[in-house]
C-alpha cells in the first residue's frame, strides 16, 4: 500500500538523515568562510621585501579567481580572494594568518609563499584545523599528512627533482664529475640531498665540488670560478633566478665547458635565460611540469590558448614570459577543481578531503604524462617531471616523463 | 612680609600647585592607560589580543633602545640583533633543554646583557654617525650570523625553531592569548618601573651627563667607559627580554624574522614615541604594529612608499615624537 | 698558487663594485659629514631610469650621460625639498629621513618596474679582458671608470673653487658663511654629485648582478666597509678600500674552513668596527682632532 511504502520511505530517509548527521557531527563540519553566496580564500605573499619578485604568483592567483567569478563562480558561489603582504618575514606571516583565520574568517589559506614563512604557521593551521593548501614552495617537509593533515604542497618537491637529475646522470653520464652551486638554505640543501640520494653509493665519487652561496652575496662569480677549477664537467645549478642567471653568464664568460643541470625554480626563459643570454644557455638541461608558453610546439595547444586568453583579459600587466604567471594559473586551477569536487560537502574538512582525492587530474598547462594525483597518504600532488634541453631559443623536451618517487623523506 | 616677598611666595605656591596638578594629571593618565591595557584583552578577539601583545613586546624593545639612545645618547641602528639573540635564547631553552618559558626571560636578559656589554666595549670609541654605521652593519649581518652552519646544531639554521604555546597556569580561565598578554604586561610594567628608577638615580644622571657633554662628565669623575658599556648592556637586556617574549608569542624563530627591517622599525618606533621620554615606547610599539598595516590598506604595491611618506611627515610635524607633542600640550595647559 | 691568483683577481672584480659604491658614499660624506643610508636605493633608482631610457630606444652613451644629469638634478632637489626644512634637526631625525627615503625609492622602483631581474647592457662587452680569462672585460672596464671618476673628483676638490667651497662648507659651516660661501647651495650640490656618482655606480654594477629593486642593500654595506677601511675623507682610499674588501672576502671564502663562504657579511661588520675603533680615519684618511 502506498501509505505503507511512504512510511517505510520516510523511516529510511529519517535513519539515513540521522546517520549522516552523526557522521557530520563527528567530522565537525566547519563552514567558516563559506556562505550560500561566497567562499572566502586567504593568501599570504611577499609583496614587499627581498622576495617580492614572487608576488606575481599572488597577482596571477587573484586574476584567476576573478575569471572564475565572471564565469559564474564555483559551487554556485563567488570567490572572495583576500591576499596580505608578509614581506617574507615569518612573524608577519603569523600575524597575517591569524588575521585571515580569526578576523576575516576565511575557509582556507591557499598558496602562501616561502618555506620558513609556511613553517611558522603550520602548527597553528593544523591546530585550528584550517586547510593550508598548495603552499608555494617545493620543500619536502610539507607533504606529511601523518603529522600535519591540513597542510599540503603542490609543485614537485626539490628532493624528488634532485633524484630525477641523478637518474639522468646515472643513465647517461655515469663517469661524470659533478660540481654543485647551491643556495645555502633548506631549498638548496633539499636539491643536493635529492641528488645524493639518487646517486646512492656513487655520490661521493661523482660529486667533486660543492659551492654554497648566501642570498646576501652580490654575485656568485667566485663560486663559479672555483667550480670550474675543480675539474667538474657537470654543473648542477641550484640557484634562485637572479643567481642562476649570474652563474650561467659567468660560466660562459670563463669558458667552462660543462653540461649544466638547472633547477626548475629558475628555468624561466624570460626571467632567467634571457638576462643570462640565450647563447650562453644553449644545452642546459632542466625539468618541467608545466608547458612553457614560449615553446612553439604549444602554439595551438588548447590549454595554452586558454591561459593566453586569461592573461590578456585578466592579468594584462603580467609578464607572459615569466613562469610565475602560469604557475599561479595552474595552482589556482587545481584549487578550482578541488572546490568543484567538494561542492557536496563545502566545509573545511570537505575541501581537505577533496584535495586529498585528486586522481590523475590534468591541468591546462600540464603536458601529457604529468597529472595531479593525491591520496590520503600521498600529499605530493605533482611528482612527475619532463626533462628538457634548451636549444638557444626554447626548451625542447626529450626522453620520457620521469617520476620523483614518493619515498622522499 | 613685603609685597614682593608675598608675591614670590604666592607665585611659588601657584607653581607648586601647578606642579602637583601636573603630576596628578600625569599619574591619572598613567593609571588610565594601565586600566585600558588590563581591560582590553577581555573585549577583543584572540587575533587582536595577539596584536596588542606584539605592541607591548615592541614597546619593551623600544624602552631598551630609549635607555641607550634617549638617555645615554648612543645611536643604535642594530637593536634587532639583541631582539634576535633574546628570541633564539628563548627558543633554544624551550626546544633543546625543554625548560619552561618562564626561565627564558631571565636567561635571555642575562645573555643579551653580556652580548650588549661586549658590543658596547668597541662601541665606546664610536660616536654619532659612526656608531650608526657600525650598528647598521650589525643589523644587516644578523640574519647571516643566525644561519651560520657552525651554530646550526643549536639554531636549526634557516628552518627555524617551532615553539609550543603555553597555556594559562593554575587552570585560570584565560585563553593562551590572554595569558601571554598578561604575562607580557606584567614583565613590561616591571621593566618600565626599573627603567624609571634607573633614569631617576645617580646612574641615570651620569648617563644623561655623558649624553649631553661627555667631556664635562669625564672631568667630573664619571667613568665614561663603564657607564657607556653598561648602558649598552642594560639596553640589550631589555630588548633581549622583548625578543624572548616575541618568540613565545609568535611560536617560531627563523633568521629571516630578524633582518634590517626589524632594527629600522625599532628606531622609527623610538623616534615616533619621543626620544628620551620613556612612556613613548608604548606609542612606538603601536606604530610598529599598526602603521604598516595601514600603509598596506592604502596600496599593496606602494606600502613601503606610504610608510616612508608617513615617516617624513612625522619628522616634519612632530620631530620630538609623541613625547614632545604631549609636553608641548602640557606646557600650553600650564600657562593657562 | 693559481687558485690564489684567480681568487684575488675575482676579488678585485667584485671589489670594483664595492669601490664604485664607496666613492658615492665618500662623496656624500664630503658634502654633509654624514652617511646617507639611502644612497644605494637612489643609485638603484637612477639605474632604472637609465634602463627605461634604453627601453625607449635611446642609445647607450646618451642614456648614460642623460641619467647622470637627471641624477644630479634629482639629488639636488631631494636635498632642497626634503632636507632643507630639517637642516637643524638632530642627527637622529636625519637618520629617520634617510630610512624613509630608502623605503620610498625601493617601493617606487618595485611598483613602477616590478621585482623581476632585468639585464642591463655593458659598454665593455661580456667576454674576458683581451680574452685572457683573467678578469671580465666589464669588470675591468668598471674599475677604469671608477678610477676616472676618482680622478675627476680629486681635481674637483683640490683645484676648483667650488670644490674648495664645498669642503669648507662641510667642515665648518659657520666660518664658511662668514667668507661668503652659500653653504646650503653647497650641500645641495654635494647631494647632487653624490647621486650622480651613485648613478654611475649603479650602471656599472647592474650588468653583473642584474637590475632589480633589492640589488643594493648588501652592496651598500660592503661599500660602507670599503669607504671606512679606506678612510671616509679620502676618495682614493675608498676605492682601495672597496677593492680590498672584495679580495679579503674571497680569500676568507677559501682559507677559512667550513664557514668561510658564509662569513662575507660578518667580515664586513668586523672590518667596519675594527677600523673605526683602531684607526677611525681609515688607511688613507685624515685624522680629525677634536678640540675641547
Amino acid at each position: 500500500m502506498k501509505t505503507g511504502n511512504n512510511m517505510r520511505h520516510i523511516r529510511v530517509v529519517a535513519v539515513a538523515a540521522g546517520i549522516s548527521m552523526i557522521a557530520f557531527a563527528a567530522s565537525a563540519a566547519d563552514t567558516t568562510g563559506i556562505t550560500d553566496t561566497t567562499i572566502k580564500i586567504g593568501n599570504i605573499m611577499p609583496y614587499s621585501g627581498p622576495a617580492s619578485a614572487y608576488s606575481q604568483i599572488g597577482k596571477a592567483d587573484a586574476a584567476y579567481f576573478k575569471m572564475v567569478n565572471d564565469n559564474g563562480g564555483v559551487c554556485g558561489r563567488q570567490i572572495e580572494f583576500i591576499s596580505y603582504d608578509d614581506g617574507y618575514s615569518p612573524p608577519k606571516t603569523v600575524e597575517q594568518a591569524r588575521k585571515l583565520v580569526e578576523s576575516d574568517q576565511v575557509a582556507l589559506i591557499f598558496n602562501s609563499l616561502g618555506t620558513a614563512t609556511n613553517s611558522a604557521i603550520q602548527k597553528y593551521m593544523n591546530a585550528k584545523q584550517v586547510p593550508q593548501l598548495f603552499v608555494a614552495t617545493g620543500a619536502s617537509k610539507f607533504g606529511h599528512p601523518e603529522e600535519f593533515p591540513w597542510t599540503m604542497g603542490w609543485q614537485p618537491d626539490y628532493v624528488s627533482e634532485g633524484k630525477i637529475y641523478a637518474r639522468y646522470l646515472l643513465e647517461n653520464m655515469p663517469d661524470a664529475k659533478i660540481g654543485i652551486l647551491y643556495q645555502n638554505d633548506d631549498y638548496g640543501q633539499d636539491y643536493v640531498n635529492g641528488l645524493k640520494e639518487g646517486l646512492g653509493d656513487k655520490a661521493s665519487s661523482m660529486i667533486v665540488a660543492e659551492q654554497p652561496y648566501e642570498t646576501s652575496d652580490p654575485t656568485v662569480d667566485s663560486q663559479v670560478i672555483n667550480l670550474k677549477a675543480s675539474g667538474a664537467n657537470v654543473f648542477f645549478n641550484v640557484a634562485t633566478p637572479k643567481f642562476a642567471a649570474q652563474a650561467i653568464k659567468k660560466a660562459a664568460e670563463i669558458g667552462w665547458d660543462a653540461t649544466q643541470l638547472l633547477n626548475s625554480v629558475s628555468n624561466s626563459v624570460g626571467s632567467v635565460l634571457k638576462p643570462a643570454g640565450f647563447d650562453n644557455s644553449k644545452g642546459i638541461i632542466s625539468a618541467l611540469y608545466l608547458k612553457d608558453p614560449q615553446d612553439p610546439q604549444w602554439k595551438d595547444d588548447p590549454g595554452v590558448k586558454k591561459w593566453e586568453a586569461f592573461m590578456d583579459k585578466y592579468y594584462p600587466d603580467g609578464d607572459k614570459t615569466s613562469s610565475f604567471t602560469f604557475y599561479g594559473y595552474s595552482v589556482s586551477q587545481t584549487l578550482h577543481k578541488v572546490l568543484e569536487g567538494a561542492c557536496d560537502d563545502l566545509t573545511r574538512e570537505g575541501i581537505m578531503k577533496s584535495a586529498a582525492n585528486l586522481k590523475n587530474v590534468p591541468l591546462d598547462m600540464t603536458p601529457e604524462g604529468i597529472l595531479v594525483d593525491t591520496g590520503p597518504d600521498d600529499y605530493y600532488p605533482l611528482q612527475n617531471m619532463q626533462l628538457i634541453k634548451f636549444d638557444g631559443e626554447r626548451w625542447v623536451p626529450f626522453g620520457k616523463v620521469l617520476s620523483g618517487a614518493a619515498e622522499s623523506n | 612680609m613685603s609685597l614682593s616677598e608675598r608675591e614670590a611666595t604666592s607665585l611659588e605656591a601657584r607653581e607648586a600647585g601647578t606642579a602637583v596638578r601636573a603630576t596628578s594629571a600625569s599619574a591619572l593618565a598613567q593609571v588610565g592607560v594601565l586600566a585600558v591595557l588590563v581591560v582590553l584583552p577581555f573585549v577583543l578577539s584572540g587575533f587582536q589580543v595577539f596584536q596588542l601583545n606584539m605592541m607591548l613586546i615592541y614597546a619593551i624593545a623600544i624602552l631598551g633602545l630609549n635607555l641607550l639612545t634617549g638617555i645615554n645618547g648612543q645611536f643604535s641602528l642594530g637593536h634587532g640583533a639583541f631582539y634576535a639573540a633574546g628570541a633564539y635564547v628563548a627558543a633554544i631553552i624551550m626546544d633543546h633543554f625543554g625548560l619552561g618559558y618562564a626561565w627564558t626571560i631571565p636567561a635571555a636578559g642575562l645573555v643579551c646583557f653580556v652580548i650588549g656589554f661586549l658590543f658596547g666595549l668597541p662601541a665606546l670609541r664610536l660616536e654619532g654617525i659612526y656608531l650608526a654605521l657600525a650598528t647598521f652593519a650589525l643589523a644587516v649581518a644578523t640574519p647571516q650570523f643566525l644561519k651560520l652552519s657552525l651554530l646550526e646544531e643549536w639554531t636549526n639554521g634557516v628552518q627555524g625553531i617551532v615553539i609550543l604555546k603555553p597555556d594559562a597556569p593554575f587552570g585560570l580561565p584565560l585563553t593562551p592569548d590572554q595569558w601571554l598578554y598578561f604575562f607580557t604586561l606584567a614583565i613590561g610594567l616591571l621593566l618600565y618601573w626599573m627603567a624609571r628608577n634607573i633614569v631617576a638615580s645617580r646612574s641615570g644622571r651620569a648617563l644623561m651627563a655623558i649624553r649631553d657633554n661627555p667631556i664635562a662628565a669625564r672631568s667630573m669623575g664619571i667613568n665614561i667607559a663603564l657607564y657607556k658599556a653598561l648602558a649598552f648592556g642594560v639596553s640589550a637586556l631589555f630588548t633581549g627580554i622583548a625578543g624572548a617574549l616575541g618568540a613565545i608569542v609568535v611560536q617560531f624563530v627563523a633568521p629571516d624574522s630578524f633582518g634590517f627591517v626589524l632594527s629600522v622599525a625599532l628606531l622609527v618606533g623610538l623616534v615616533v614615541g619621543g626620544v628620551g621620554w620613556l612612556p613613548g615606547a608604548l606609542v612606538g610599539g603601536a606604530f610598529v604594529v599598526f602603521v604598516p598595516n595601514i600603509a598596506e590598506e592604502f596600496s599593496k604595491g606602494l606600502s613601503g612608499a606610504m610608510y616612508g611618506v608617513i615617516l617624513i611627515l612625522l619628522i616634519y610635524l612632530m620631530p620630538t615624537g609623541a613625547g614632545g607633542l604631549i609636553r608641548t600640550i602640557a606646557d600650553r595647559m600650564k600657562r593657562h | 698558487m693559481e687558485i690564489f691568483l684567480q681568487q684575488v683577481l675575482s676579488g678585485i672584480a667584485t671589489g670594483g663594485i664595492y669601490a664604485c659604491m664607496a666613492l658615492a658614499i665618500v662623496m656624500i660624506y664630503q658634502a654633509i659629514h654624514t652617511l646617507n643610508f639611502a644612497q644605494g636605493e637612489m643609485a638603484m633608482f637612477s639605474t632604472f631610469i637609465a634602463w627605461e631610457l634604453l627601453q625607449w630606444g635611446i642609445p647607450y652613451w646618451a642614456a648614460f650621460f642623460l641619467t647622470i644629469a637627471l641624477s644630479l638634478v634629482g639629488g639636488f632637489l631631494v636635498e632642497r625639498i626634503i632636507f632643507k626644512p630639517i637642516e637643524n634637526a638632530p642627527l637622529l631625525s636625519h637618520i629617520v629621513v634617510f630610512i624613509a627615503l630608502f623605503a620610498i625609492f625601493n617601493s617606487l622602483a618595485g611598483f613602477i618596474w616590478d621585482f623581476s631581474i632585468k639585464p642591463f647592457p655593458s659598454p665593455f662587452g661580456t667576454s674576458t679582458l683581451f680574452g685572457s680569462g683573467l678578469i671580465g672585460a666589464h669588470q675591468a672596464g668598471m674599475i677604469v671608470v671608477t678610477l676616472a671618476v676618482l680622478l675627476l673628483l680629486f681635481i674637483f676638490f683640490r683645484y676648483t673653487r667650488v670644490g674648495l667651497a664645498m669642503r669648507a662648507a662641510a667642515a665648518n659651516p659657520e666660518s664658511a658663511r662668514l667668507v661668503g660661501i652659500r653653504v646650503s647651495m653647497m650641500t645641495g650640490l654635494g647631494w647632487g654629485m653624490a647621486a650622480a656618482i651613485g648613478a654611475i655606480a649603479g650602471m656599472m654594477i647592474a650588468p653583473i648582478v642584474f637590475l632589480e629593486p633589492n640589488m643594493m642593500l648588501t652592496i651598500l654595506l660592503y661599500g660602507f666597509a670599503g669607504a671606512v677601511l679606506g678612510g671616509l675623507t679620502s676618495p682614493g682610499g675608498a676605492v682601495v678600500g672597496g677593492l680590498l674588501v672584495g679580495v679579503v672576502e674571497n680569500l676568507a671564502g677559501i682559507y677559512i674552513p667550513v664557514v668561510g663562504a658564509e662569513l662575507k657579511l660578518p667580515i664586513a661588520l668586523f672590518l667596519i668596527i675594527a677600523v673605526l675603533v683602531f684607526k677611525p680615519s681609515g688607511l688613507f684618511g685624515q685624522t680629525v682632532v677634536q678640540r675641547v
